[in-house]
């Protein structure tokens, strides 16, 4: 493997100021996963000014909707679903106080802006590795919203989660800088 | 006429489901171990190292490849002289429910508008053919909606020609970027009919990798697609490199004189199909 940083959650200010794209990072300590409903509901929360009901302060959201769980197991596949869908809502996450997600593919509209403005990053784990990445999962439970079902917010606790910096808080956006450096057509 | 039980057809397509999703193709690794080796970027080679490491966990048949289990696409070859004793698209669809429980599979299927999950991941997408003989051939691809969502339909002019198919492949491999979660597999239908051309360009996907087209035309054809896609530079999950598909298959059909359909349908490296012959 190439070389690696480690980072803790919760993240601070100087953590994401260190990191650039391409930076391979193993995540260790506890993330919080929600999907389309579940932001939806948290920007309710923000626009009404109420508090959400468990702290995003320095923590990331993965947007992920894993397989079933085998029994005996903390969870199933758990790899990362598509971020764009979650653009219209990133901003105001990262405003509340997240540090960045995690997801896959490249994340547009406001989100660039809102990763310089409020220091956050956005990693990716790599599409289709969802079983990989589920070993490094070591507990899964239920943190709000239940009747959400399969998109209820979640903590995951994680120990050298693989991630690759794809967007950072220097205006860096690997999709772009990526492929114009290998584009020959 | 041989007959066949439709509880012996349930129990294929249920193996067939868990199969695909936890045992990754050995055409398939082998491509990711050559892509792995090819691949200039030093971000894109640790993706792909990381995908080959995933697949071989997979294959100890815990945790599937992937948590998008796919919509079960089902590919039957009917023999003309064998008869099911039962109804077919019940026991596929029975073989899917079963398959996607016991197999811990993600249930993706729902309404399109309410978007309620079916539950059981049914109904299966079903493409029935007749076909000479007395067996039935069962052929499970299970697709992932990230990779399906990067599905192009264009209804060309006769005069835009075979440079209009690859302007037109190209492009819908930049416009796709990392959505399908690259390195992807690319099927071109060439031809036929609206329908048509987008359902040869999915069984296009079920090629082994390696293999070549027939006609000699068309292989060239293939072999020019892949090293093109490579160049544009999307690379593994988009972020930049040489490898951006492990193998681009091309399918053809008559049309009508007056028209020229063309159909991508991008499959992720997660490529799964296994088949069956009973
Ligand atoms: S595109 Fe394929 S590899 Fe990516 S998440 Fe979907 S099924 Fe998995």
């Amino acid at each position: 493997m190439a070389e690696v940083k480690r980072l803790n959650t919760p993240l601070t200010d100087e953590d994401i100021k260190g990191l650039k794209i391409g930076d391979n990072v193993l995540i260790t300590g506890e993330i919080l996963t929600a999907r389309d409903t579940a932001h939806k509901k948290m920007v309710e929360f923000l626009d009404k000014g109420e508090k959400l009901p468990f702290d995003i302060k320095g923590q990331l959201i993965y947007y992920v909707g894993p397989s079933p769980t085998r029994p005996g197991q903390v969870i199933g596949s758990a790899g990362p679903t598509t971020s764009g869908r979650m653009n219209k809502y990133a901003p105001r996450i990262l405003e509340a106080g997240s540090k960045g997600m995690i997801g896959k593919g490249e994340m547009g509209a406001g989100v660039p802006d809102a990763l310089k403005k409020y220091k956050g990053a956005y990693f990716i784990v790599v599409g289709g590795a969802a079983a990989l990445i589920s070993k490094s999962i070591v507990a899964n439970e239920l943190v709000a919203w239940e009747e959400m079902g399969a998109e209820a917010v979640r903590k995951y606790t994680v120990k050298d989660f693989p991630v690759i910096v794809a967007q950072d808080c220097h205006g860096g956006n690997m999709f772009v800088e990526g492929v114009k450096k290998y584009q020959r057509i | 006429m041989r007959q066949i039980d439709a509880a012996k057809i349930t129990e294929t397509v249920k193996k067939l489901c868990i199969d695909a999703n936890y045992y990754l193709g050995k055409d398939v690794m082998d491509a990711l171990e050559a892509a792995h080796k090819k691949e200039e970027s030093p971000v894109g080679k640790e993706i792909i190292s990381q995908i080959l490491e995933n697949d071989k966990i997979a294959a100890e048949g815990v945790f599937p490849m992937c948590q998008d289990t796919g919509a079960a696409v089902v590919f039957v070859e009917q023999g003309a002289f064998v008869f099911v004793n039962g109804n077919l698209t019940e026991a596929i669809n029975e073989g899917v429910r079963q398959g996607y429980k016991e197999g811990y599979l993600r249930k993706s299927m729902c309404d399109p508008i309410t978007r309620k999950n079916t539950g059981d991941n049914t109904p299966a997408i079903i493409h029935l053919d007749i076909v000479p003989g007395d067996k039935l051939k069962i052929i499970v691809a299970p697709k992932g909606g990230g990779s399906e969502n990067m599905s192009f339909v264009k209804m060309m002019k006769p005069a835009d020609g075979i440079e209009g198919v690859k302007d037109f492949v190209i492009e819908s491999v930049k416009k796709a970027g990392s959505n399908p979660c690259p390195p992807i597999i690319v099927g071109v239908g060439i031809g036929g009919i609206f329908e048509k051309c987008a359902q040869i360009a999915k069984k296009a996907l079920l090629r082994t990798i390696g293999s070549k087209h027939p006609d000699p035309f068309y292989a060239d054809l293939e072999a020019e697609l892949l090293e093109k896609v490579n160049m544009t530079g999307v690379g593994p999950q988009g972020l930049g490199g040489t490898v951006t598909a492990l193998a681009v298959f091309v399918e053809v059909h008559p049309c009508h004189i007056a028209s020229f359909p063309s159909a991508v349908n991008i499959n992720c490296h997660a490529a799964r199909h296994k088949e069956a012959v009973i």
